[in-house]
């Protein structure tokens, strides 16, 4: 009697629990991702947000208070801003689309097999391994006349008259930057595009190639359409990415000659930590992260609008 | 059928070329830092742009060892890095999991918030992150910058083990549900040994981002004793920038262990993002 009574309590409260569990397990996968970033990017993001509407120098005890949109005001009158932003968009559009086509070429080269397939390719995704200050600091060296081969070989060339620093030009020191920064992220695009690459399915490709399509016709009825979702996802981070990325600025030229390198974020790095006035590098940041959403968010409905009318 | 034949083998030169031209464009930076890394001085200046030098020397390489703080700075990288890759590989399996095998309410929210932590450029938030740890005293500290990297890494890494799980059937951990197993244990024993090469790729790639971050680790830590390997480096080339040997040396020492790792791992990157890149 007890025993069957016990067992009959028993049975509704562990499905119930048993429900319970079942609704909650994808949070349990989940929650730890979710409190780390929300910790420690999200929470701070939304400090230094709140620092574009204070006046906050470090080390000067009078800053501090709310002043507005005042940075905003400054910043619109601010040529060193204007120009960066110019700057920022030379030098993410450079690299991107640099970035993209060669790292387009390289997969649809790679997915032809061939002896040594392997190796070519491990070697030639190597650069991604480089740590980024690294690769400024080995492209640095690489443009530096004392040694680094590319000033004589510019010379050689009858690019440059006397070997000079292509860094230190005010007209062209950007592309070395950019020529750093496609150096190092090409492997990333030809590892995506190849990894979109192969999972076509190859029947396709026969199908097509009987019905008597050239590789042009099938490289543009299939290749193309299967990869766009990926490219599209793709040249989104990446473009937000670059155009957030001071490393390689920083390290190769600091934004120098004469601010012709300086893009948005190492014009935030220079006002945070050399002028330590944080709050105008966050209102710089804060446009910075309003035209990136803005972006993103225009790629984003392009690409459901593509989707939607496969 | 000549002609057939013709255009088959231009295909192939023209293939070969074009690798051949990537292959050097990948490499020769990394070749040149491995050149002048082991030119002796009195050489480097006379013998500048030749391809290798007339005779070689690895002082460069016993002086970065010997008398600089390199070595503890490898330590605390390899230190810092490791624990990294663990703690977000550990904790982006779960999330990855859970997109891949669950439809539940505030998904898309979920998946917006990891967007939007890849949107801003992180030196905005150095002085919050900075003012958040410092009373738990996890500035200067190892600790802290493996939090703080594990936090970045973490959006990315689920996307990647994501993509990982949706390569593996559900049907495999369903069956061994179905043969009484808990949704843990399908995990364990099933799911898992299928997804080591995810893991791995996961472990590596995390791995090499931490290896490489310098922002936080300079503005975070200032005492030696919690320095990582680019920090000490970028100290290195501002005092010492004339000396391009030494600079080169501590720069090979570096790429080491990240070229090794990454070497084993690239093609697990490429089977991974395979299974979820056609996915709308």
């Amino acid at each position: 009697m007890t025993a069957a009574a016990t067992a009959a309590g028993a049975a509704p409260r562990r499905s119930a629990r048993r429900r319970l569990a079942l609704v909650l397990e994808p949070y349990l996968y989940t929650v730890p991702s979710v409190f780390l970033i929300a910790l420690i990017m999200l929470v701070p993001l939304a400090v230094g947000l709140s620092y574009a509407f204070r006046d906050l120098v470090l080390l000067d005890p009078d800053s501090g208070g709310f002043v507005g949109l005042d940075n905003f005001r400054t910043l619109a009158a601010d040529a060193a801003f204007w120009n960066a932003l110019g700057n920022t968009v030379t030098w993410t559009v450079s690299s991107v689309v640099l970035q993209f086509g060669l790292g387009l070429v390289l997969a649809l080269l790679l997915d032809v097999p061939f002896r040594g397939r392997g190796l070519v390719q491990a070697l030639v995704f190597l650069p991604w391994a480089v740590p980024s200050f690294l690769s400024g600091l080995d492209w640095a060296w690489l443009f530096n006349p004392v040694v680094g081969p590319l000033p004589h070989w510019f010379v050689a060339l009858g690019l440059m008259t006397t070997p000079d620093n292509l860094l230190s030009s005010p007209d062209h020191a950007i592309w070395g930057p950019i020529a750093a920064n496609v150096w190092w992220g090409v492997p990333f695009f030809a590892i995506t595009l190849l990894a979109a690459l192969q999972s076509i399915p190859p029947d396709l490709y026969e199908a097509a190639a009987m019905d008597g399509a050239g590789a042009v016709r099938r490289f543009r009825a299939i290749t193309l359409p299967f990869l766009a979702p990926t490219i599209a996802i793709t040249i989104m981070l990446r473009t937000v990415w670059i155009a957030n990325f001071a490393d390689l600025i920083v390290v190769m030229t600091r934004g120098g000659p004469a601010d012709s390198t300086q893009i948005l974020s190492s014009y935030i790095f220079t006002q945070a930590f050399q002028r330590l006035d944080f709050g105008y590098a966050s209102a710089v940041a804060a446009v910075l992260l309003v035209l990136l959403l803005a972006y993103a968010a225009v790629l984003v409905t392009l690409r459901q609008t593509f989707l939607a009318r496969r | 059928m000549r002609a057939h034949v013709l255009r088959r083998r231009l295909f192939r030169v023209l293939h070969a070329g074009l690798l051949a031209c990537f292959l050097v464009f990948a490499l020769f930076p990394l070749f040149w830092l491995l050149k002048v890394s082991v030119t002796p001085n009195d050489l480097l200046y006379s013998e500048g742009v030749r391809l290798w030098p007339s005779r070689i020397t690895f002082d460069h390489y016993a002086s970065v060892i010997a008398h600089t703080e390199f070595p503890l700075f490898f330590r605390n990288s390899a230190i810092v890095s490791s624990s990294t890759a663990l703690l977000s590989t550990l904790v982006a399996s779960g999330a990855g999991y859970g997109f891949s095998r669950f439809a539940f309410r505030g998904r898309a929210a979920i998946v917006g918030l990891m967007l939007v932590s890849q949107m801003f450029p992180l030196v905005m938030i150095v002085a919050p992150i900075f003012r958040l740890l410092s009373p738990l005293g996890l500035t200067d500290s190892l600790t802290g910058l493996v939090v703080v990297y594990t936090a970045f890494n973490v959006p990315f890494a689920t996307f990647l083990m994501q993509s990982f799980f949706d390569g593996i059937p559900r049907d495999l951990e369903e069956a061994a549900m179905i043969d009484g197993a808990k949704r843990f244990q399908a995990l364990r024993l099933v799911v898992l040994p299928l997804t080591l090469p995810g893991l791995a790729a996961t472990l590596g790639f995390v791995f090499t981002a931490a290896w490489s971050e310098l922002l936080f680790a300079l503005m975070l830590n200032s005492s030696a004793a919690a320095s990582t390997f680019p920090v000490g480096l970028l100290a290195f080339v501002s005092k010492f920038s004339v000396d391009f040997g030494q600079m080169m040396a501590a720069g090979v020492l570096a790429l080491i262990p990240v070229c090794a790792l990454f070497f084993v791992i690239q093609r697990y990157l490429v089977q991974g993002l395979t299974a979820g890149a056609v996915k709308g």
